[in-house]
């Protein structure tokens, strides 16, 4: 792929995004972009997962854990704070600082990927017991309770920034929530491009090769962490604005498989998948909602051991070999034996 | 002093119950080096497959120790076939299609019995250290993690089917050339683990809440018991299990429950970190 059709669907991609911020509050009354918003902050996080599992080859099962640190430091900073901007820098930073220190202790031992799974895990399963004990006045931040398992409710609605009397209508949410999607994925897309990109996707290929080049593939898998931790905790900020309420169940077992699902079902090693995934299951889990005959989790559970076992690279790249297969081949496609794409197939993708 | 025996009791009585709820999940990530993340549902089924027997009449005992096993043994063996053995070797795709799995199961029993917690009424009576009154069940636990301990030692050690086991754990190529057929060892090995988490299940019945989402608090324990141990199936379960059970009992008892098991998490991250192997990747390596 040369560089510039890759430009060319960069900017096709950020031209859909664009329109559907501007055109998303003409079609759908209030209802609907309320809950349009809500997919939005989950495909901010699927992002997230999309970029340091799919391009890092990092198999994160905590994301959660960013998203809900994410969540919480909003809660608390604008309660106490008044004014929303501060809140939303920290609710950024905090989990990328906590993500770099996770990541130095797992990438620094060199761990092998199944035990970053479980260590992501593990922590994300501690902060859902250490959020669900702080019920009672012990366990206050400023003039913020945590709440315990009842979570923190009436959590302040983004401001303008500087007037904490002017909060966000729905509406305005929206723009700020589908701005943050447009955001991340042209920063994601920006870093894809650039050699710390390129670098990061040869460490994905194979690590070693990368260290005998020379590169310090620890510090790129910290940086990839961090930064993903980052993208997560704005999405968590995103959410907490949305329903003005966040409780422990952020970290809970569901949400981190709901992320992974989010990708698989989308597509690894691409951006536009995990977003479309996002969409697609958030989508399905409030129709599943609206109804008591299925269970949400059978449902998700069955098709995350379905995409595992027949379609293990995902929707996208599913549809976009079939769409190459249409033309005639130039050269014959490699098959990814990992189930991610071919490195060469990476960087010009949506 | 009573107060030491007391508490020596509870760590003792910890240990069991970690080493217990483990040594499904180790025997299956030790033999097939397959993450078995629906372990924690497996342990669910068999709380369940023993509650549901009690309320039905049958011996609470025989529910416990032969209907819970057997039931999540005869579960093992469906989900090897159908769903694990198409992803040997590829150790993060058998994690996510078993999360899937324990997603799964989840809803299902949701599905089946409600999202309600259930319970047995324990079946043993108390006794008293000094001042203190304690359950006797504990002891039971206690003996019974010690004996399926032996057991399973024994069976390896010494049963022709051990043997054949641990000879395909080391290499199934030569195994499979000696006239072993390794994907039928994998399939009595995937349930074998499967009947232990029942049993381990069944156990808990009495003692915690029956739920479909019970699993949830067993598994972060149990896989780090089991990475944290090593190769060495039953020593590193049974040493990991040691350290963890007596820092979070002793943790507990200093502060809150919660942050018991806080305290062993983070332990555990932490041995991770020191002993990536596990305590025997480097220590008594020739163990089983």
């Amino acid at each position: 792929m040369s560089l510039s059709s890759g430009t060319a669907s960069f900017l096709a991609m950020l031209a859909i995004g664009l329109a559907l911020l501007v055109g998303a509050p003409m079609v759908f009354d209030l209802f609907a972009l309320l809950q349009v918003t809500v997919f939005v902050a989950m495909a901010v996080l699927a992002l997230s997962q999309g970029f340091i599992w799919g391009y890092g080859g990092i198999m994160s099962f905590g994301q959660s854990a960013f998203f809900g640190l994410g969540g919480y430091t909003y809660a608390v900073v604008a309660m106490n704070a008044g004014d929303s901007t501060g809140a939303v820098l920290l609710a950024i930073l905090l989990p990328t600082l906590f993500a770099a220190l996770l990541g130095y202790f797992m990438f620094y031992g060199r761990i092998s990927d199944a035990y970053v799974g479980v260590i992501t895990l593990t922590v994300t399963i501690i902060l859902f017991s250490v959020f669900n004990s702080t019920a009672g006045d012990a366990y206050t931040i400023g003039n913020a309770p945590l709440g315990g398992f009842n979570g923190m409710p009436a959590v302040p609605p983004l401001n303008i920034p500087g007037r904490p009397d002017l909060p966000l209508e729905p509406e305005q949410l929206w723009y700020a929530s589908m701005g943050c999607l447009v955001l991340v994925y042209g920063l994601l897309r920006g870093i894809l491009a650039s050699r710390f990109g390129r670098v990061v996707v040869a460490i994905r290929e194979n690590e070693t090769r990368a260290q005998l080049l020379g590169y310090d593939t620890r510090l790129y898998k910290l940086l990839v962490f961090a930064i993903g931790g980052g993208i997560a905790g704005a999405a968590g900020c995103l959410f907490t604005n949305w329903g003005g309420f966040i409780s422990p169940t952020v970290f809970s077992l569901a949400t981190s498989a709901q992320v992974l699902i989010y990708v698989l079902v989308g597509g690894l090693g691409t951006l536009l998948g995990p977003i479309l995934g996002a969409i697609a299951i958030q989508y399905l889990i409030s129709l599943l909602g609206a109804q008591q005959v299925i269970n949400a989790n059978l449902v998700l559970g069955v098709i995350l051991a379905a995409f595992v076992l027949l379609v293990p690279q995902g929707v996208v790249p599913v549809l976009r070999d079939a769409l190459a297969r249409l033309r005639p081949p130039s050269h014959p496609r490699a098959k990814p034996g990992n189930g991610l794409p071919d490195a060469a197939g990476v960087e010009a993708k949506p | 002093m009573a107060l030491t025996g007391l508490l020596t009791f509870n760590i003792l009585n910890s240990i069991a119950l970690l080493v217990l709820l483990s040594l499904g999940l180790g025997v299956i990530y030790g033999m097939m080096k397959v993450i078995n993340l629906a372990h924690g549902e497996f342990v669910m089924l068999g709380a369940y497959a023993t509650v549901l027997c009690a309320d039905a009449g049958v011996n609470l005992w025989l529910a416990m120790l032969v209907v819970a096993p057997l039931f999540c043994g005869l579960v093992g063996l469906v989900v090897e076939r159908g769903l694990i053995r198409f992803l040997y070797g590829r150790m993060i795709d058998t994690m996510l299609a078993s999360w899937g799995l324990s997603l799964g199961l989840i809803g299902l029993v949701t599905t089946l019995f409600g999202n309600t917690v259930r319970g047995v009424s324990n079946p043993l009576g108390g006794f008293t250290i000094g001042p203190y009154q304690t359950s006797l069940y504990g002891v039971f636990v206690i003996l019974l993690a010690m004996a399926v301990c032996g057991l399973l030692w024994a069976g390896l050690r010494y049963l022709r089917f051990g043997l054949i086991l641990r000879a395909t754990m080391q290499n199934p190529d030569m195994a499979a050339a000696l006239g072993v057929a390794p994907p039928r060892i994998y399939m009595a090995t995937f349930a074998l683990g499967a009947a232990l988490a029942g049993l381990a299940g069944g156990v808990l019945a009495p003692v915690s809440g029956v739920s479909p989402g019970m699993g949830a608090a067993f598994i972060a324990k149990a896989f780090i018991t089991v990475l944290g141990g090593g190769p060495a199936i039953i020593t590193g379960t049974g040493l990991a299990s040691g350290l963890f059970g007596t820092i979070s009992e002793l943790a507990s008892f200093q502060t809150t429950p919660v942050f018991g098991q806080v305290a062993l998490l983070l332990a555990a991250i932490i041995m991770i970190r020191l002993l990536p192997q596990g305590i025997t990747g480097r220590f008594l390596r020739r163990s089983v």
